[in-house]
């Protein structure tokens, strides 16, 4: 190892980073601009062409807000949880493949800000550290709704946590089947989903782990708290839950987080599912510069439409109640990850070693 | 089922919204200044005092609008008109008339009271200043000029739709001109600013026949 490759750690670490920090900027934006679409509005128009540069206002404004100590706050730790709630959010893109690796000068580039061998693990426990951030906002603002919104938050996360869990275990297992061995690397789940099934259907995860999918989409909605799972915030009845409290700069690092949150859960679940960045590259057939990049657009293609579904639920359903979030969680979809768990062992279990009287 | 199938309905619903917007079929936005909604005929904007055709002033300075604002915004004293050179066909006119806009609830009460048809309503709303004397309007900036337009406080200003003077609230009569007992309850209204124009009712021939 030496100085170019500690080179090349740095450049793909701040690639990720800045290319999460821009999307996520322009994520805020599509989503006022989508959720207008959906209430016949225009949404917004004024800052830049089409209103592009709002959030950059936005911020802006955010920046030189002054950020409000209230008196009972625990200070310490009122300081530290917008730093909590970024910090994961950004390491869990980090492990994401966002593009095909290339080689320059017979050195291998990852397109990823690090590819861990316990890739899934490191998301799955940072995407749980998440939740830190909103109990212990609300818990050390000293005010009674953001207490509310931090135990409501508690025991949602819990709840999902599972569910979404359990519905990774199948990926895993299915994807053991796919090659050598088990994997929880990231960038080796993608590489076995590239190719395709009898000539046309992508071997992607999604289609026969459609369940899987499905338990888990629902699972991220609710882990990034957003509607129809968004009783964290839940404006009507806790003013604005676990971040009443905080306003300026330590208000945007919640509002950073959450965007990020569910570019990079939209981006995992592309991985695991999706088939991450494979797609067709027509190697040859077009300039190595465009064959280079275009997997890259199949990864943001197929994110994209994983986060317009966030839109699109967050524009169409109300929020549930209390009880009919825990019953979702607890009486279904748990259960329903369980069993699909249960069904795709046996499944697998028979194409691997054959059926247990033969 | 039940459950997903009410979920895929909902969604669906909002998504025929979202192509309803993107295609351009559907938009509840109107760019403000840019562009204006239509407003309904009696839409109750700022005042204007009316001429007559011959540039007589139609207000006879009695009072009765100041008596029945109930926001007590206009304050009107009457003096006796000059007989070689009379202002209004009345022996009285209003030598001073002014409402204070900031008081006013354009309620139009005043419009119902007036006797001649002196104060009508424009369409115009856009009427904010930036200190108290502009919100007072006198008899300078409410009495239309002698060539029927009315003046605007702001002329200047890029908001200024001189066309929303154009129009007015007029009112509502409770008995036709002609004093027929037959038109009693018959309503019509004016539609300008200006000399009461008032057409034949619909059928008048026929029924004076």
């Amino acid at each position: 190892m030496d100085g170019i490759d500690v080179l090349i750690v740095v450049v793909r670490v701040v690639m990720a980073f800045v290319l999460l920090l821009i999307l996520t900027v322009l994520n805020v934006w599509a989503e006022r601009k989508v959720v207008a679409d959906f209430q016949n509005r225009l949404g917004p128009m004024r800052a830049g062409p089409f209103g592009i540069l709002q959030t950059v206002a936005d911020g802006l404004k955010l920046f030189f807000k002054e950020s409000i100590n209230p008196a009972k706050a625990e200070m310490g730790i009122y300081m530290t949880a917008p730093f909590l709630a970024v910090i994961p959010a950004f390491l869990i893109f980090l492990n994401i493949p966002w593009g095909r690796p290339f080689e320059i000068g017979g050195r291998e580039i990852a397109l990823q800000g690090v590819d861990l061998n316990v890739g899934l693990l490191f998301v799955l426990a940072f995407s749980s550290m998440a939740v830190y951030a909103v109990v212990l906002a609300g818990w050390s603002s000293g005010s009674k709704y953001p207490l509310l919104g931090g135990v409501r938050g508690t025991a949602q996360a819990i709840s999902y946590e599972a569910s979404m869990g359990l519905a990774m275990v199948s990926v895993v297992m299915f994807s053991a089947t796919q090659g050598e061995g088990g994997t929880l690397m990231l960038s080796e789940i993608v590489a076995r989903q590239s190719g395709t099934w009898a000539g046309f259907i992508p071997r992607w995860n999604i289609i026969p782990l459609f369940v899987a999918f499905v338990i888990f989409f629902i699972s991220i909605v609710a882990e990034t708290n957003r509607a129809p799972f968004d009783l964290v915030e839940a404006e009507q009845e806790l003013v604005g839950g676990f971040h009443t409290e905080y306003s300026g700069m330590r208000f945007a690092m919640f509002f950073l987080a959450e965007y990020v949150n569910i570019f990079s859960m939209s981006a995992l679940a592309t991985t695991l599912f999706l088939g991450g960045w494979s797609g067709p590259t027509w190697d040859g057939a077009l300039p190595a510069i465009i064959s280079g990049i275009l997997p890259t657009v199949w990864f943001l293609i197929k994110t994209y439409v994983l986060v317009f579904i966030f839109f699109w639920i967050r524009a169409t359903l109300p929020r549930f109640r209390y009880d009919q979030l825990m019953a979702l969680g607890w009486k279904r979809l748990i259960p329903g990850a369980l069993l699909w768990l249960v069904l795709s062992t046996i499944v697998i279990g028979f194409r691997q070693f054959g059926a247990p009287w033969s | 089922m039940g459950v997903v199938g009410e979920l895929l309905k909902g969604l669906k619903v909002t998504g025929m919204e979202l192509v309803r917007t993107v295609t351009g079929r559907r938009m509840l936005t109107t760019q403000y200044p840019k562009e204006k909604r239509v407003k309904p005929q009696r839409f109750h904007g700022r005042h204007v005092l009316n001429r007559y055709p011959d540039g007589m002033e139609k207000c006879i300075g009695c009072e009765l609008c100041a008596g029945a604002c109930p926001a007590r915004c206009i304050y009107v004293r009457g003096e006796d008109n000059d007989p070689e050179n009379p202002t209004s066909p009345g022996e009285r006119f209003g030598f001073v008339y002014e409402i204070n806009m900031l008081r006013c609830i354009f309620c139009g009460l005043c419009v119902e009271a007036c006797p001649t048809e002196a104060i009508t309503m424009t369409h115009l709303f856009e009427i904010s200043t930036t200190n108290r004397e502009d919100a007072m309007y006198t008899r300078d900036e409410l009495l239309m000029h002698p060539d029927g337009t009315v003046p605007h406080m702001f002329p200047d200003d890029p908001l200024a739709d001189l066309g929303e003077l154009d129009s007015a609230d007029g009112w509502v009569r409770a008995t036709a001109p002609s004093g027929y007992a037959a038109y009693e309850g018959v309503q019509m209204w004016q539609g300008t600013p200006g000399p009461a124009d008032w057409s034949p009712e619909p059928d008048q021939d026929e029924r004076d026949a």
